[in-house]
């Protein structure tokens, strides 16, 4: 049986300060953490979405990187947009599992924080990004020691070899310490750069 | 189109270390969930099924390792072990390896543990358990919170599908920590009594810790006796809340829609549902409203959560191979802990242990940040046929 | 009770992260959750800590939480009669 082929209708980055979107620089900043960085991302783009602000630093990377991304491609509202969540990163929640464990490691002041505690998971950002687009979509999260554009290739058109969804939000998307890189692009049966590994990186 | 097999499996839990153990236990309505009074783990008592470290330790040295591994590793090494030599496969790069866990080796955070902190990463335990089978592939590891373990044999499934791998090795596990119950307990989730799902007086959660392991495959050769075909699976966010779950149970509802639509089968087509019941009041809640707009209010159903508690990353993976033995056994297993309906909408919540002949049944997780997962399982009848 | 009310809008813009909102803008008897300032069960949660480090109170049962938290006058007189710190 031949594959069906698929294409990549666009892709962002946002690394080193920058947000760049089909290669094309948007913004750059000049913040002295991320923390600082993302927040100016926010202003810049014009969310408006006071839930951003509660967020950890992994969600709000991921957050904003499928803004930039979504936002071009005017999802109607109102209408079911199946496009599926693909992520994977090196580091896990581990930026967030570390605040929580700072916050249980001395018993005289144990006190962990529920807020913080549900950011222990990776797949939460594509929660927050489900709900702000309205997306009741397949989601996954998967973990890989380095970029692996071979498993999110073979992922994401396996989901559309079976119809699982239209279109796939796929990409990296990984926060450790004062690290940060993501990287999404959005995949789909129409035209476009034609769907490989070596397209995938390429663009990475 | 390919068939997927669901087929050698094991658990490794506090009610034993292999399959057959364990499911005669909970055959026997025997539950691993115990009263654990240590707070270096959670400064009030709780109840938790928390796996024996000296049988652990001892069966671990059967195995001859070489190196040093955490307690996680050894639980998930020990699992795969027995799945690995029962396949009788070649461990050559037809062959997969999918891991599933919410937070691996959390505990090397921990300033006692006698491991280097990058050992928390996740990768680390994906290259540990690929150097100690010598797998060719590089491990996939979903952390998809507590859908992850149902979720991995659907990874697995797309991959047979995609044509990328012939058989995949599934494993799933997860402790009981200080991380996770201090979270939990921040939820106030916990509940301070044996869990009581779906049932009125039920107060929360307890957390569980286990192993669990199973081979994907598309060949007929040499399946086990307990053997599913994977019929459909279907994964759906609730777009609505990343701890609460939703009110309709949209993504829930989604979820099984999509698993029963590639599955082709009807609702009077399912015997009975293993369902995710983790006894908090909304979780419970949702999943009555979903199911009962799916017309499943009165399949049978059951939740393990009281023979095993909340195991998180396994649970789901740990939970369809008991749901394999139950259709191998055609025997329904009692959800433990449930007395009264505690449900806005009805649910067949199943009372005792009986005798039924099976042949279909239904899997559901549910999880933070707003996940759902649902897969349809088919005995295969004649395994000693299909085999050849 | 004037100062422990500031306190406590000051707190709760802090500890959950409500960045567009000033301490002037959340009046004393404003609706904490639903229409008011939008809190959901995770800021119900963080509060209950809150109570807990700030002021010494321990809240067992996550229900009572939803009378204390009704608005920064109820809570302030729930904390004047019952803090232990």
């Amino acid at each position: 049986m031949k594959k069906p082929t698929y294409h990549i209708k666009s892709y962002c980055h946002i690394r080193e300060n920058t947000v760049s979107l089909n290669g094309v620089e948007l913004f750059v900043g000049n913040g002295p953490n991320f923390p600082v960085f993302i927040k100016s991302v926010y202003k810049k783009f014009k969310v408006d979405y006071p839930k951003f602000f509660k967020m950890d630093n992994l969600s709000k990377l991921a957050f904003m990187a499928a803004e930039v991304l979504l936002t071009k491609e005017n999802l109607g509202s109102g209408v079911d947009n199946n496009i599926a969540l693909v992520f994977a990163n090196r580091a896990s929640s581990l930026d967030t599992d570390r605040k929580h464990g700072a916050s249980i490691e001395d018993d005289n002041s144990y006190y962990p924080s529920p807020a913080v505690f549900v950011y222990t998971l990776p797949n939460i950002c594509l929660g927050e990004i489900s709900i702000k687009h309205k997306l009741f979509s397949e989601n996954s999260f998967f973990i890989f020691d380095g970029f692996n554009a071979e498993h999110l290739f073979h992922y994401s058109s396996s989901l559309l070899d079976l119809n699982k969804a239209e279109e796939v939000l796929c990409g990296w998307v990984d926060l450790d310490e004062n690290n940060y890189e993501a990287f999404l692009y959005l995949v789909s049966k129409d035209v476009g750069t034609k769907y490989s590994v070596k397209a995938i990186n390429s663009l990475y | 189109m390919t068939k997927i097999y669901v087929s050698h499996n094991n658990i490794v839990s506090c009610l034993g270390l292999d399959s057959e153990t364990v499911v005669n236990a909970v055959r026997d309505e025997l539950s691993g969930l115990g009263l654990v009074e240590d707070a270096a783990l959670l400064p009030v008592p709780f109840y938790a099924s928390v796996l024996d470290r000296e049988k652990l330790t001892v069966a671990f040295h059967n195995l001859n390792p070489k190196k040093n591994y955490t307690r996680l590793e050894r639980m998930m090494i020990l699992s795969l072990d027995e799945v690995v030599k029962a396949s009788k496969l070649p461990l050559n790069d037809r062959v997969g390896l999918v891991i599933a866990t919410t937070k691996g080796n959390i505990d090397a955070l921990e300033g006692a543990s006698p491991f280097p902190r990058e050992r928390a990463y996740l990768a680390q335990l994906g290259m540990v358990l690929k150097d100690f089978f010598g797998f060719q592939n590089e491990a996939i590891v979903l952390s998809n919170a507590c859908v992850s373990g149902i979720l991995a044999i659907s990874v697995a499934k797309r991959y047979i599908r995609r044509g990328v791998y012939d058989h995949v090795f599934v494993v799933g596990g997860d402790l009981v920590t200080k991380f996770i119950l201090s979270g939990f307990n921040s939820f106030q989730a916990l509940s301070t009594m044996p869990c009581k799902p779906y049932d009125e007086g039920r107060s929360g959660i307890n957390i569980g810790e286990a192993a669990a392991s199973v081979l994907v495959t598309s060949s007929k050769e040499n399946l086990a006796e307990q053997s599913v075909e994977v019929l459909g699976e279907g994964t759906c966010n609730d777009a609505n809340h990343i701890s609460g779950p939703s009110r309709s149970g949209e993504g829930l509802y989604r979820s099984v829609h999509s698993a029963m639509q590639e599955a082709r089968i009807d609702v009077k087509d399912i015997d009975f549902i293993s369902a995710h019941g983790t006894a908090t009041v909304f979780n419970d809640e949702m999943e009555a409203i979903a199911f009962n707009r799916l017309g499943l209010g009165r399949t049978p159903l059951n939740s393990l959560k009281g023979y095993f508690g909340h195991t998180l990353g396994a649970s789901g993976l740990l939970e369809t191979v008991i749901g394999m033995h139950s259709l191998h056994q055609n025997t329904l297993f009692r959800s433990l802990g449930y007395e009264t309906r505690g449900t806005s909408q009805p649910l067949n919540v199943i009372h005792r242990t009986t005798p039924r002949e099976l042949n279909v049944f239904l899997k559901t997780a549910s999880g933070f940040g707003g996940c759902n997962t649902s897969a349809v399982f088919k005995r295969v009848k004649d395994w000693n046929k299909e085999r050849r | 009770m004037g100062d422990l009310k500031e306190e406590l809008k000051g707190k709760i813009i802090e500890q959950l992260n409500l960045e567009d909102i000033t301490v002037a803008e959340i009046a004393d008897d404003d609706p904490l959750f639903g229409d008011g300032l939008g809190l959901d069960s995770i800021d119900a949660l963080e509060l209950i800590v809150m109570l807990d480090k700030d002021y010494g109170i321990r809240l067992s049962d996550p229900k009572e939480g939803r009378k204390i938290f009704e608005s920064v006058e109820i809570m302030a007189k729930y904390i004047e009669e019952h803090r232990t710190k």
